[in-house]
């Protein structure tokens, strides 16, 4: 499933949206998303998962390649983690 | 933010009503519900993509007693991000 056939499901199931907007208003929503999570804050959708901003500590790794050591610098992940109602309608 | 939240951020952003927005965000996530359930994958780029994974039954063992238990086949959700939300997420200001 893509954005593209999101917006199509909006267009027949809700009605009263021209094509383009519906494009528009999914785009909207995807922003939103993306913004709450680029200002470090949690998004927790009830009934289908929580998508988390986790800081991580530098660590000490290596790269896989070569062998060498190297530090992996602290930075921002983002996680998801599906939410129980989901992954039993999932597994049922 | 929660499910609420991101609707009224929606309205505020797109000037629809608080309703109308509401609708919107449902039918976004039960069209992304639905598609989970039929195990196709979903990619929205920018922001991330969502695969499904199978794992078949096997022998675990509970950690604290050291018994084998049977675990059975299961399915579970795997969200990768997409490279602009990893880029702006990291970029610390």
């Amino acid at each position: 499933m893509t954005k593209a056939e999101i917006a199509e499901a909006i267009y027949s199931h809700l009605g009263g949206f021209s094509k383009r907007e519906t494009a528009d208003i999914v785009d909207i929503v995807f922003d939103t998303m993306k913004d709450t999570l680029a200002r470090g804050e949690n998004l927790k959708i009830s009934g289908f998962g929580s998508f988390l901003a986790r800081d991580k500590h530098a660590r000490r790794g290596r790269n896989p390649q070569t062998g060498s050591e190297i530090t992996i610098t602290a930075r921002r992940v983002v996680t998801f983690k599906l939410s129980q109602v989901l992954k039993k309608r999932i597994n049922g | 933010m929660t499910k609420s939240e991101l609707i009224e951020a929606v309205a505020a952003r797109s000037n629809l009503p608080k309703k109308r927005a509401e609708e919107v965000v449902n039918c976004i996530f039960s069209s992304l519900t639905e598609s989970l359930l039929r195990e196709e994958r979903i990619e929205i780029r920018g922001f991330g993509s969502f695969s499904i994974k199978s794992y078949r039954p096997y022998k675990g063992r509970n950690p604290k007693t050291g018994d084998t238990v049977s675990v059975r086949a299961k399915k579970s959700i795997h969200f990768k991000v997409g490279k602009e939300l990893k880029e702006r997420v990291n970029d610390v200001d």
